[in-house]
């Protein structure tokens, strides 16, 4: 068991002790031991992890801990581990997407300055996403949370030069501290009413603090609803949830690498991760439940609509990416926990595919993201054009891929939970779909498709959303004549690599996961959440449910999508054209994103600044330093000048103070007496 | 053979008192001006009192010579870390002291006879041995500041602690008169015996107990029998300054632990009242009047001075948690001086003392990992997490609060936030200001390591506390339930 031990601590520490040798060695490494070192510590513990895999499958789960970092009263702070089958299919896929990631880090970070310091980041980065998905406590989970908030923000921004870059990071943060605010006093609240921050010990008690009354005074809010809650809102803000999802769009000024790594396939699935780990809860709360699944309608369905309008190749997947995010989230709001790790799960493998053939596409195009400016790839990035194509037809739930066996059910689990919003939950997944199909595919023959645009010597102007350095001017779309060419392999060969799971990995897992109780205890649902096993009753294996799967709806609706990109943008060009001018409304609530940045710029940017500054002049400078910082430390200054005048340097007046203390201990000892 | 078989506990003590006088003997017939036989004779005595140390450390306690000396888990870690302490100034001080001509074979000399008195403090369990032992260390103590003899202010700091520290020496003196004529022994345990089982002259007691407890504060300089403090600190040669300030203190702790906590326990009453009132002065006195220093050996004088304070709140707390954390904070501040005392001799060479606060304006643009270690060294004082200047600080507040006393706590938290402001003003002048000079600064390979661990150790500690933490709670509890 100890032999288990050990290896469950290679997991993250192998990626952390890359992280420190690219960071500290990397200029004394050079670049090629830095990608050496990274990538072998990374591919270790995705070794480890799949050891760690076979051996809780043959039922070794583990729960405990490693190091007890300090007590504070009764509340003992620890690092701990537990290991179920929760946590070990994060690993697995942390690991996985994480070490497909490093590799292709090689080719798209080739020419960067700052080649070292960004292969630190994702090591960092994925030790702490291990720490978060490993840990047994709260605090832990905390730690890991913010540990991954601060690698995203880092590498938001990892071309510090660029002046969206920072803006973006900083907006990202900044979104991340409304959201941990809710999770810390989440955490709070499970501390105070459970005295521990121990997983074990909060879900085994939590079903006697059902109907208790939250301890927040003034208001009676049952304690379980306001817990979930809470801690529902740093998922939000971790998972990009309305109204907490601005952060994310912009977050794709960082290099294309991480998009995928972190702002696709693992860090904005911690939300996810973290809810479906406090399934035992969640399930205690209908309340809480409904607010999930609702907030997850909201985004699923109206960010899709924004994936529709972008012109930036990444901006496109990135909404994608909030819209599936939303799938999830209204899949957990259904009970249907297992269903949305699952989704998480094949969203990983595609989300990671697209985002990397984008990242593919944007090397070819010498840093043009623009994808009006680009057509007719295919024939020239054979390798990018198809691992696409197989992605996005995952994307849209294509039948016997991995993503249709995700989608469909969490489609099928929201029309058969009865909670409140549910209703309203299955419309906005089922129209999500022709939506998700439409601006997949309007990319899709975009790019790869039609009149080649590229090579053009005036493109429309460069937004400042361009991937490339700030110091490689020249990199901005292909000069005219040019060519593209198919990347180098370090950056196809992980495309192929996640290719084969996005196609197979729903086929052949869906039955064993779903509906062979793969999870066991580390997903509790109650009674009365039926969805589940109601699902389970209509499964009759995984070739059936695609093939029943032709004849739904949700499939029609996704070839009628892929329909309509073909007809508006490869037959006629010109109808998206006058659908513009015809409803410049709509079109430009859509541009501007709803006018959820205007809003927060305006609102809480402009009023804390305005707060801030009434603050800042009345009430810092004049009452607090004025008077009451500077005030006492002139008042100390005063004593401090009159005690140092005692120190005469004379020996007679040292002996006298020697003698008035003892004459002084003496009078009160003996007056007490 | 069986005699000396029997004396093992006391091996440590006997094998430094061969080595002293065999280095006292062959220094004389060495002529290298850089000493280095002798240094490294005397690195090595160290390094074997330590392994003797341990090797005859055995679980519980021994007593010998009819009860005069005693060796238990605490004294064996505080001798530990003395030998430690002691190395470590050593290394820093050679090359300072070799510039100025006072790396001598008397100063090592004197160096291992006040680490002796310090080790016969440690494990004395009478008060005759107590006494032996603090004017083996005070003796030498004089001496050594006085070794600079042409120096006007060194000479001056050597007078002024020669005729207070012998007045202190009177009153501890006076004091364990007084327990004898009460209870008839001089022996710890058997003074704690006596006074449990009745005493008929109680008052003669609690004036013992006052001059005892005056001689203890003069030792720790708590406040008002501080007044020697600055002026040696500032006098004496900064390494000298740097022995005085920092494994003495350990032993100080141990003769307070002896005195008061094993021989004076039921008198706790009386005792601990009077510690409240040194504590809180000491506390006040030495983290406001530290504001107005310019010279930083002085300023580190009051902060030691604030510091003893705090121990004495741990001690007064009382129990394992409050004497734990004492022996915690005494480790710790043994620690964090070394590291700010050896940061002036790293700075200073010759004829140049860089010992005043204007000398580290701009640290960091001269030497940056200097002033990082020095920014981790003055975090630590000021008791800013993660350094383990917090958990100490912590430790001994949490003890404080546990025992009731909370306004003590209240104060002494208050107090601190005045002291963090003239360690952060160090921060401040390193890392934002321009410096006043651009001499480039000279490191010894050796002072230069031992400073960077010594400030990484700050920082480590302070992540990982537990493991030390509990090591003083233990030896602090056996040393306790045993006697």
């Amino acid at each position: 068991m100890s032999n288990m031990q050990n290896l469950y601590l290679l997991v993250p520490m192998a990626p952390l002790v890359g992280a420190i040798a690219a960071g500290l060695f990397g200029n004394m490494l050079g670049r090629t031991w830095t990608h050496r070192i990274t990538i072998l510590m990374v591919a270790v513990s995705f070794l480890a992890s799949l050891r760690i895999f076979q051996d809780v499958l043959d039922g070794h789960t583990f729960n405990g801990t490693v190091y007890q970092w300090m007590t504070s009263g009764d509340t003992r702070f620890e690092v701990g581990f537990l290991i179920d089958r929760l946590s070990v299919m994060m690993m697995l896929v942390v690991t996985f997407v994480s070490l497909m990631v490093h590799i292709y880090t090689i080719g798209y970070m080739r020419d960067d300055p700052g080649y070292q310091r960004f292969f630190s980041y994702i090591s960092l980065f994925t030790f702490s996403m291990l720490m978060l998905v490993m840990a047994n406590n709260f605090m832990q989970l905390f730690f890991g949370w913010e540990a991954v908030g601060l690698v995203s923000y880092l590498l938001i921004g990892f071309w510090y030069t660029r002046e969206t870059a920072i803006y973006a990071n900083l907006k990202a943060f900044l979104v991340n501290r409304v959201g941990d605010f809710g999770f810390l006093l989440g955490i709070g609240l499970v501390l105070m009413v459970f005295g521990t921050l121990d997983y074990a010990a909060v879900f085994a008690t939590a079903q006697n603090h059902a109907h208790d009354m939250a301890p927040i005074p003034g208001v009676s809010w049952n304690l379980m609803t306001a817990i979930c809650i809470l801690l529902f809102i740093g998922a939000m803000g971790k998972s990009a949830q309305f109204p907490l999802h601005v952060w994310l769009p912009d977050s794709m000024e960082g290099p294309t690498p991480i998009s995928a790594l972190i702002h696709a396939a693992t860090m904005v699935t911690a939300g996810i991760f973290m809810v479906a780990r406090m399934s035992p809860l969640f399930e205690l709360s209908d309340t809480a439940l409904s607010f999930v699944m609702i907030i997850g309608a909201i985004t699923a369905l109206f960010m899709g609509f924004l994936g529709i309008i972008q012109n930036d190749i990444k901006r496109v997947v990135a909404y994608s990416t909030l819209s599936q995010l939303g799938y999830m989230t209204v899949a957990l709001g259904a009970s249907a926990y297992s269903v949305a790790v699952f989704h998480l799960m094949t969203h990983a493998f595609f989300k990671a595919l697209l985002f990397l053939a984008a990242g593919s596409v944007i090397i070819a195009m010498h840093h043009d993201q623009d994808i009006r400016n680009m057509g007719g790839l295919k024939k020239y990035m054979p390798i990018t054009w198809i691992t696409s194509l197989i992605g996005s037809l995952a994307l849209i739930g294509t039948p016997f891929l991995s993503g249709f066996y995700s989608k469909d059910s969490i489609i099928e689990a929201v029309g058969l939970s009865h909670l409140p919003g549910s209703g309203f939950a299955y419309f906005a997944v089922v129209a999500g779909v022709f939506v998700t199909a439409f601006y997949s595919f309007r990319m899709y023959f975009l790019v790869f498709h039609g009149e080649e645009r590229f090579g053009k010597a005036h493109h429309a102007a460069h937004d400042a959303h361009d991937d490339a350095h700030a110091q490689h001017d020249e990199h901005h779309g292909l000069a005219p004549g040019q060519k593209p060419h198919e990347t180098p392999w370090v950056v196809w060969l992980p495309l192929v690599l996640l290719a084969i799971p996005s196609v197979l990995i729903g086929y052949v897992t869906i039955d064993p996961v779903l509906f062979g109780g793969f999870f066991r205890d580390a997903i509790y649902v109650a009674e009365h959440h039926q969805a589940m096993a109601e699902l389970k009753g209509k499964f009759h294996g995984a070739a059936a449910m695609a093939l029943h799967g032709l004849a739904t709806l949700p499939f029609w609706l996704a070839l009628g999508g892929v329909a309509t990109a073909w007809f508006f943008y490869m037959k006629r060009p010109d109808i998206p054209a006058a659908i513009k001018q015809r409803f410049s409304l709509v079109y430009a609530i859509l541009e501007r994103k709803y006018g959820f940045d205007e809003f927060n710029d305006w609102f809480f940017a402009g009023g804390a600044r305005d707060a801030s500054r009434f603050l800042w002049q009345f009430s810092d400078v004049k009452l607090i330093d004025g008077l009451m910082v500077n005030g006492s430390a002139r008042l100390v200054g005063m004593f401090s000048g009159v005690l140092r005048r005692l120190q005469s340097g004379y020996i007679y007046h040292y002996a006298f103070a020697m003698l008035i203390g003892v004459f002084v201990l003496l009078t009160i000892r003996t007056w007490f007496e | 053979m069986s005699f000396l078989s029997t004396l093992f506990p006391a091996y440590a003590e006997i094998f430094l008192l061969v080595m002293v006088s065999a280095i006292l003997i062959v220094d004389l017939f060495l002529t290298n001006p850089n000493k280095t036989v002798t240094y490294a004779l005397v690195q090595l005595t160290l390094l074997g009192c330590s392994m003797i140390t341990v090797s005859t450390h055995q679980h519980g306690v021994v007593y010998l010579f009819h009860n005069m000396f005693v060796d238990d888990l605490m004294s064996d870690v505080l001798k530990m870390l003395s030998y430690l302490s002691v190395s470590m100034m050593l290394v820093y001080s050679r090359n300072y002291l070799m510039v100025r001509g006072l790396f001598t074979g008397e100063f090592m000399a004197l160096t291992l006879f006040a680490l002796l008195g310090m080790m016969v403090m440690i494990s004395a369990s009478h008060f005759l041995t107590l006494y032996l032992g603090l004017e083996l260390l005070s003796l030498s103590l004089y001496a050594m500041v006085a070794l600079q003899r042409d120096s006007a202010i060194a000479t001056e700091a050597a007078m002024k602690y020669f005729i207070l520290g012998a007045l202190a020496s009177g009153l501890l003196l006076y004091g364990m008169s007084m327990f004898y004529g009460a209870t008839g022994t001089l022996e710890v345990a058997a003074v704690s015996d006596a006074i449990t089982h009745g005493v008929p002259n109680k008052a003669l007691l609690v004036f013992g107990l006052v001059f005892v407890v005056s001689g203890l504060a003069f030792k720790l300089g708590a406040v008002p029998f501080h007044m020697w403090v600055p002026d040696v600190y500032h006098g004496a040669p900064t390494a000298m300054t740097m022995l005085i300030g920092t494994a003495p203190k350990l032993a100080a702790f141990a003769f307070v632990m002896r005195i008061l906590v094993e021989g004076l326990q039921p008198l706790m009453v009386h005792w601990s009242g009077m510690l409240v009132i040194l504590a809180v002065l000491s506390i006040a006195v030495g983290n406001i009047t530290a504001i107005a220093q310019t010279n930083l050996k002085r300023m580190l004088a009051y902060s030691t001075i604030s510091h003893m304070g705090f121990l004495l709140l741990g001690v007064l707390s009382g129990g394992i948690d409050g004497y734990g954390a004492a022996m915690f904070y005494a480790a710790v501040y043994v620690l964090m001086s070394l590291g700010g005392f050896g940061m002036i001799m790293l700075l200073s060479r010759e004829g140049f003392e860089a010992d005043t606060l204007n000398d580290y304006k701009g640290l960091n643009q001269r030497s940056p990992w200097l002033a990082f270690v020095m920014l981790l060294l003055m975090f630590s004082m000021a008791g800013v997490p993660p350094m383990v200047g917090f958990y100490a600080k912590f430790s001994v507040l949490s003890a404080v609060v546990n025992a009731g006393h909370i306004p003590l706590a209240v104060i002494a938290v208050l107090f601190s936030l005045i002291g963090a402001f003239y360690y952060l003003r160090i921060v401040k002048l390193m890392y934002f200001d321009a410096p006043e000079s651009h001499v480039p600064i000279s490191i010894q390979p050796d002072s230069g390591l031992l400073i960077s661990m010594n400030g990484l150790a700050v920082l480590a500690l302070g992540i990982m506390p537990g493991t030390f933490m509990s090591v003083c709670a233990v030896a602090v509890q056996q040393s306790l339930l045993l006697h």
